[in-house]
């Protein structure tokens, strides 16, 4: 299959962000129940679902290493990890401050969809201890593969999370009917969510070649020395 | 501006930094990368040197 440039994604991703920037802002009306602070959402919801497909890309990934003994999947799978882990901060700090708003407290701790997706974010965390306290080599890539495919049972549960909400009401985005909002606020959701996925696999395009890059080098010099 | 609109405003240059600081960490680790080539390049012997045919050498 033959891949997109890299350019051509960055200037994707920078004309689907601003676009994105434009429709949230100008564009989109104020939520009757939230007001203006319901704009966060554009983006949070839409980094959120943008970690978790990385989360799963990472653990695709790891299952063909795993199956297949595809040479070239552990770095691909823990390029995949490391963007979600990045979107997943996103989507802490940005969630932060909405509940600053609404709430009044930057964090919550009797509240489990947040507890939960601190649990899942510090469980990719601990991904990265795994990999880096192992030599590389094919030991390294087995257990990094292991460990990102049980991290993605975590996915469902953070989800889920949001729909058991007890003490403060976490905004349910997607309900079993769907998206729970129409009109400018679908488009306007659907173009940062496009935005956002595009951004992630440009950032995950421009690492992989970095990281293939350093390895190729790596080689060099030791076939070299 | 009311408190949430610069909260808002706070949420949105919170993504831009982290995404301008992640490319910046990327285009440093990019020029690393170039430099390293370039040692790489000057530690390989020059192959034109090599294939350049020497003057034969006058006999007599």
């Amino acid at each position: 299959m033959r891949r997109i440039p890299l350019p051509a994604l960055a200037v994707s991703s920078l004309v689907l962000v601003a676009t994105a920037l434009v429709f949230v802002f100008y564009v989109a009306p104020n939520d009757q129940t939230l007001g203006f602070s319901q704009r966060i959402f554009y983006f949070h919801v839409s980094l959120a679902f943008t970690a978790y497909a990385c989360f799963i890309g990472g653990a695709w990934n790891a299952f063909r290493h795993l199956w297949k003994r595809d040479p070239r999947a552990d770095l691909e799978s823990y390029v995949c990890v490391h963007q979600g882990l990045i979107f997943g901060a996103m989507v802490l700090l940005t969630g932060s401050i909405w509940a600053k708003i609404s709430w009044g407290r930057w964090w919550v701790w009797s509240e489990d969809e947040l507890v939960l997706f601190l649990v899942l974010y510090l469980f990719y965390c601990a991904y990265f201890m795994l990999r880096f306290s192992v030599d590389p080599g094919p030991q390294r890539a087995n257990l990094s593969a292991v460990y990102a495919l049980f991290g993605v049972i975590l996915i469902p549960v953070s989800f889920a999370a949001i729909r058991l909400a007890k003490e403060f009401l976490h905004p349910r985005v997607f309900t079993l009917h769907g998206p729970n909002f129409g009109g400018w606020i679908l488009v306007t959701y659907c173009i940062a969510q496009a935005a956002m996925l595009v951004l992630a696999y440009t950032l995950y395009r421009l690492e992989l070649g970095g990281k293939r890059l350093d390895a190729r080098l790596r080689d060099l010099r030791e076939a070299l020395a | 501006m009311t408190t949430a609109e610069k909260y808002v405003t706070a949420a949105y240059c919170v993504v831009f930094a982290v995404v301008l600081v992640y490319v910046l960490i990327m285009a440093l680790k990019l020029q690393r990368l170039e430099r390293d080539v370039e040692e790489l390049a000057a530690r390989v012997p020059d192959e034109d040197a090599e294939e350049t045919p020497q003057e034969p050498a006058r006999v007599g």
